[in-house]
This record gives structure tokens, C-alpha cells and sequence, in this order.
């Protein structure tokens, strides 16, 4: 609709007769910010959504205690050193079906913001296509102590923004029932993070 | 289509504000549930807000970067288009709802869809979609929860951020048993109303061939578009479907990705009072492997050029949607969302709905701008600073201004600048005044004679006070 767009713009340039000067923008809000320990305030505002945290230095005991006996869907380049032989581990190709059907999922992260407890996913190394952290029920998360950030800027400063972006903030959660927040509706109601460092 | 096709945006048949506040007033169920919700979330956003030391300078960029974007639009536009494109993703232009709900429909059916399942979007209820779809023979299926209440519940939304805020969880219980196979034994605890909303749409959301979404940010740098969400039936409706329609309102753009992390505050902390939603997707065209394999984007004027062009009402063109002006409004406390009439009630509807309407010769929408006592806390809570109070004074001398010379309003301010006109006239009418007092009870005059009626009707109105200022003046200090 070719016609559209340049009556849309056409429109545009009309209204703005008055070319409103433009007025520099300003930035005198904080970019960072002095937190006396950024692993603590994240593992504490994780932990606010009711989401599970764990404080280790290596994740692979908790990997074995959480899913032992389970049926854990994981991206085909996470860690193999995370492939305990107590869990049977789904690899893709998985249909949405299989994803459906699993008991959970695995996958690492690409950023966590401590200040919102934000985990943030970007396709990369050992977290898989998106569906894979959405469809099952239960997802545990492992984030290294590098990749965590204390603000929001901060985050979208080492995000490359082209990439399918998921920020979760806990388990899935609703606001609609009397404005108060219950968890659990369409994406994982269990959020489970291991943060891990030296 | 001419320019002359209605805009969906006001509820057609609605009656003026004060009627429809009138009837909405005497509904006792209705004004708890409000007041209920609006004081939880009041308190939480003020805690929210509280947390971050550098609120008022995130209030001062997130102005001035909606005002930019305004003063650019054309630049921002075609850049976002040609990121867009670059991107494998298809962008469609749209001057109305009509055009609008064509291309969408359009789409939908060359995808081979008979139902699309939906992303809670406030354009897509501006622009009448759901009922543009039925009618061409595509079933549209709300999947945000809220949204699905007021679909099961044959009724309208009443709240920018939560549809359905004026029931409560009693309320919805009986609206899904009623609806939901299976529900015999459903209770009112909200966990498990959540879970009987999971269970009925899971298949849906299998089974979608297409989606539709609306668009909270665009990056005009990158061509990125951003939906903030809760409960992950955004992340299915984005992630699951091999086709995505995304319908956007050309004001809502960013010129940057870092102007994001302005929004990416102020947003969360405004709507939900939260530090973050549960949810924010990012998608930028198509990627292969991962989500759907063809986008299409279509860029909404639906009225937005017309607001553009006025320079006191632009900056309603500022808002990102977070409701936080309904939840502080004691107008909205009382009459509630659907008094207004409107896709867009409350303080932000009072000045967004009659601008893109357009037509202040309409009753209904020229009665918009007067559901307000100008307390200010709309402006107080704005993420955009958008001075609504300012729009609202301004937008009711434009609706003065259409009405006929002898309506009520005209007839007495010509009477008051008479009296107000020669000093021994205006002493006379204090005197008068006086025997007001006669009419009141407590000190409210509850019903005028006619033609005062036509004030009274809908409000209460303080007794004069027993001496004039100037009287006063002259017996203390004279």
C-alpha cells in the first residue's frame, strides 16, 4: 500500500508545520549504580518473584538433585559436563509436542540483571530456540556469576539487540485477578536459577 | 475507505460521561471491586517508584525522548520500515482502522487461518479488529487472561492494563464455569482460575497458525519491536505460530536501542508495580529456527497525525500505556473504565479518545474532557510527564467552542462575564448567592432549579459561604 505510506507521511510532515525544535535529551539518570554486592541483590530479588535460588560453585550436584529421574529437554551445545547420566535428556530436533510432554527444561542464560532479579535469554550458547524455555512446565536456569549486571542499562549495553530477546522475571505470572500477582499461567510456573561462582 | 469512516475508538450509542457515570455510581459490587484494586496497586507502585533514587531524571529523558520521536516521526518511521525490511520482516501502512482491519484480515486468511489467537493489544481494540475478524470468518482468541475474561463474559474492558478489573474473583469464577468445559468444581482462588486459563488455551496455542499482536516499543535503529508481558501467552502468540502480525500505532517508537533502558523502568514500575514484568520479548524481523517464519507489521494513523498536529494536545502522542493515571484518578475510582465509553477510559482516555476520535461535535466524546476534577495526580504519576490536566482544559474549550451558542454552558458563561463585567452586578449576585445557603444540606447544594439542574445532575455543589470575601474584607479590615 504504497498510496498509505505517503499520505501517513504526507500527514506527518502537515502537522508538523511547526517543526517543534528539537531539544536535547537528558541523561542525568544513573547508568550504574554503587550496590555493595551485586550476586547478593541478585539471588535476593530472583528469590522476591518465588522464584527458587541457588547460591553454588558448581552447578553439576544440583543438576543431578533436581532432575534425577527426569525427562529434561536441553540445547544441543549446552555444557556437557551438565549431562548427568541420572537424567534422560531430550536434544533437538524436539517437536512442540515433545517440549509439551518433557518435565522441564535446562538452559543458561545470556544476562542477569540484579537490581529487577531479571534473567535475560538470547538464543546463545546453551539456551536453545525460545520455545524451548517456554513450553515446559519447570525451567532451571544457570547463571555464572560474569554475566550478571547490577542495572537495567547495563544489560541492554551487552545485548545485541537483533537477537530473539527474552527477559523473564521469575515464573510466569498474572496481575489480573484483583491487581495482585499469582504465579503460574502459560509459561513455567517453577523457575528454579543456580548462580554460579568461584 | 474515505476519511470519513468512524472511528472505532469510542464505543458507538455510548452515552455522554455523566449519564453513564451515573448509572455506573449506583453499582455498590462495582465500586468495591475498583476501589479494592486501584488502592493495592496505588500503594505498590508508590513503593515501586520509591526504589529507584533517579525516578524524576528517567521521567525527564522518557519526555524528551517521545518528544523527539513526535518531532521526527516521518525520519523514525522510514528508518524503522527500512530496518524492518532488512530484517526479512513485510511493513504495512495503514491511515485508518478500516485499512487496518483489511490488511489484517487479508493476511490471516492467505496464512489458510480460520482463528488467530491474540496478544492483549490496545491497538487492535482501538481499531474494532476482533469484530473486523468475525466478520470476515477468522475467530480472534484473547489469550491474555484479563482480556479472556471480558471475551468468555460477553462484556467490555473497563482498564488499560487489566480489562477486567471491575470484577473480582467470585466474579470470574462464575464467568468460566459458565464458559470452560470441565470447571464444575472450580473455586475463586486466583492460582487455580489461572490454571483453568492455562489448561483451556494450551491446544490453542498449539494449534495457531497465526498471531496477532500489538507492540508496547519499535527501535527505529534496529527495526526491533518489544511486547511486556506477564503470563507467557505473549511469548506463545510470538514464539509459537508460523505467521506474526504485529498492528502498531506509528507513535510508538524509540529512536534507539539504548533508549530502551529508559522504558525498560519506567514501564514495569508505572503498570504492574513491579521492578519487572515477568516477561519482555524482543524480536527484530525473522530468525531462522527460532519463531515464526514470516512478519508482518502494520503501521496504524487511526487519528494519531490529526493529534500530532495540535501543539497543547501532541504530547497524549507521549504515552506508552501503563495505566498508572486511571489507578490514581478518584473520578475513575468511582464510575469506573466503562463510564468512559471508550477503548481508552480514564484520565489518558479523557484526552487520547476524543483527539483521535476527532469529532468534538459528538456528544459522548465532547463529554470526555470534563470527567475529571483537574486534581493533577494523573500528571504527578505520568512516566512521560504528559500534563494532562493542561489537555484536558484545553480540549474542553474545543468542545465549548463546537457546541451550538444557547447551550447551558455558553448561555452561562455569558451570564457570568455580564455579572462579572460592572462590580455593583457581581455584588448583587454575591447577595444572591447567599440565598443559596437556603437550598443546601451540610454545606452541598445537591439539586439546582433548572437551568442550574443541568450542573447538579451529576455533582454536588458547595453551599455559598455565609459573607462574601469583599464583605468580610470591609467588616474586619474596612
Amino acid at each position: 500500500m504504497g498510496d498509505s505510506r505517503d499520505v501517513i507521511l504526507a500527514r506527518i510532515r502537515g502537522a508538523l508545520g511547526d517543526r517543534p525544535d528539537p531539544r536535547p535529551v537528558p541523561r542525568e539518570y544513573q547508568r550504574t549504580r554503587d550496590f555493595p554486592s551485586v550476586l547478593d541483590l541478585f539471588a535476593e530479588r530472583v528469590a522476591d518473584y518465588r522464584a527458587i535460588v541457588h547460591r553454588v560453585t558448581d552447578p553439576v550436584e544440583l543438576i543431578r538433585s533436581a532432575l534425577a529421574g527426569k525427562r529434561v529437554a536441553v540445547a544441543s551445545d549446552a555444557p556437557p559436563e551438565w549431562l548427568v547420566p541420572e537424567v534422560t535428556w531430550l536434544r533437538e530436533p524436539l517437536t512442540n509436542a515433545d517440549l509439551d510432554a518433557c518435565d522441564g527444561v535446562l538452559t543458561g542464560c545470556a544476562v542477569g540483571i540484579a537490581e529487577t532479579g531479571t534473567i535475560v535469554l538470547d538464543g546463545g550458547v546453551a539456551q536453545g530456540r525460545r520455545a524451548l524455555t517456554l513450553l515446559p512446565d519447570y525451567h532451571l536456569c544457570v547463571v555464572r556469576a560474569d554475566q550478571v549486571v547490577g542495572t537495567v542499562p547495563e544489560a541492554l549495553a551487552r545485548l545485541e539487540p537483533t537477537r530473539p530477546l527474552t527477559f523473564v522475571s521469575g515464573p510466569s505470572a498474572t496481575s489480573d485477578i484483583e491487581m495482585d500477582r499469582v504465579e503460574g499461567v502459560h509459561g513455567p510456573r517453577t523457575l528454579e536459577v543456580l548462580i554460579v561462582s568461584q | 475507505m474515505g476519511d470519513t469512516a468512524r472511528n472505532p475508538v469510542t464505543w458507538l450509542g455510548s452515552p455522554a460521561f455523566p449519564t453513564a457515570a451515573k448509572t455506573a455510581l449506583a453499582d455498590d459490587q462495582l465500586r468495591r471491586n475498583l476501589k479494592h484494586a486501584t488502592g493495592l496497586i496505588r500503594t505498590k507502585r508508590a513503593g515501586a517508584v520509591a526504589e529507584l533514587p533517579d525516578w524524576e531524571q528517567l521521567r525527564l529523558s522518557g519526555e524528551a525522548i517521545k518528544d523527539d520521536v513526535l518531532a521526527n516521526l516521518d525520519t523514525y518511521l522510514l528508518r524503522f520500515e527500512e530496518s524492518v525490511a532488512a530484517r526479512g520482516g513485510t511493513v504495512h501502512w495503514a491511515r485508518d482502522a478500516a485499512e487496518a482491519n483489511e490488511i489484517v484480515l487479508r493476511l490471516a486468511r492467505e496464512a489458510g487461518a480460520d482463528e488467530v489467537v491474540k496478544i492483549k493489544s490496545m491497538a487492535t481494540m482501538e481499531i474494532g479488529l476482533n469484530e473486523a475478524l468475525q466478520a470476515g470468518g477468522v475467530t480472534p482468541i484473547e489469550t491474555d487472561l484479563a482480556e479472556l475474561i471480558v471475551q468468555l463474559g460477553n462484556d467490555r474492558p473497563s482498564h488499560i492494563l487489566v480489562p477486567a478489573i471491575h470484577r473480582n474473583r467470585t466474579e470470574i469464577r462464575d464467568i468460566f464455569k459458565a464458559a470452560m468445559p470441565g470447571t464444575e468444581d472450580l473455586t475463586d482462588e486466583p492460582v487455580e482460575l489461572a490454571a483453568a486459563a492455562r489448561a483451556f488455551l494450551r491446544r490453542k496455542f498449539l494449534s495457531a497458525k497465526v498471531a496477532v499482536s500489538g507492540a508496547n516499543f519499535g527501535v527505529a535503529e534496529t527495526g526491533s519491536v518489544v511486547v511486556v508481558e506477564s503470563e507467557g501467552n505473549g511469548r506463545m502468540c510470538l514464539t509459537l505460530p508460523e505467521t506474526l502480525i504485529t498492528v502498531m500505532g506509528i507513535e510508538k517508537l524509540v529512536p534507539t536501542w539504548q533508549d530502551l533502558e529508559v522504558f525498560l523502568q519506567l514501564l514495569p514500575r508505572s503498570s504492574t508495580a513491579e521492578r519487572m514484568n515477568p516477561y519482555t520479548s524482543v524480536w527484530t524481523g525473522v530468525t531462522p529456527g527460532d519463531g515464526p517464519r514470516d512478519f508482518h507489521l502494520v503501521l496504524v494513523d487511526n487519528g494519531r497525525t490529526d493529534t500530532l498536529a495540535s501543539t497543547v494536545g501532541r504530547q497524549a502522542l507521549r504515552c506508552i500505556r501503563c495505566s498508572a493515571c486511571l489507578n490514581v484518578c478518584p473520578v475513575y475510582e468511582r464510575t469506573g473504565g466503562q463510564a468512559y465509553g471508550s477503548v481508552y477510559p480514564g484520565p489518558i482516555g479523557a484526552i487520547l479518545a476524543p483527539q483521535l476520535g476527532g469529532d468534538m461535535h459528538d456528544k459522548h466524546a465532547a463529554s470526555l474532557p470534563f470527567a475529571s476534577s483537574l486534581c493533577g495526580a494523573c500528571f504527578e504519576v505520568c512516566p512521560v510527564r504528559i500534563d494532562i490536566p493542561s489537555v484536558l482544559v484545553h480540549l474542553r474549550a474545543k468542545a465549548v467552542e463546537a457546541k451550538p451558542k444557547y447551550s447551558p454552558e455558553a448561555i452561562g458563561m455569558a451570564a457570568m462575564s455580564w455579572v462579572m463585567a460592572g462590580p455593583r452586578r457581581f455584588r448583587a449576585a454575591q447577595r444572591l448567592a447567599v440565598a443559596g445557603r437556603l437550598l443546601s444540606r451540610g454545606g452541598r447544594i445537591r439539586g439546582l432549579p433548572f437551568p442550574g439542574s443541568k450542573w447538579t445532575d451529576s455533582r454536588d455543589l458547595p453551599a455559598p459561604a455565609k459573607e462574601s470575601f469583599s464583605a468580610w474584607w470591609k467588616r474586619t479590615r474596612g
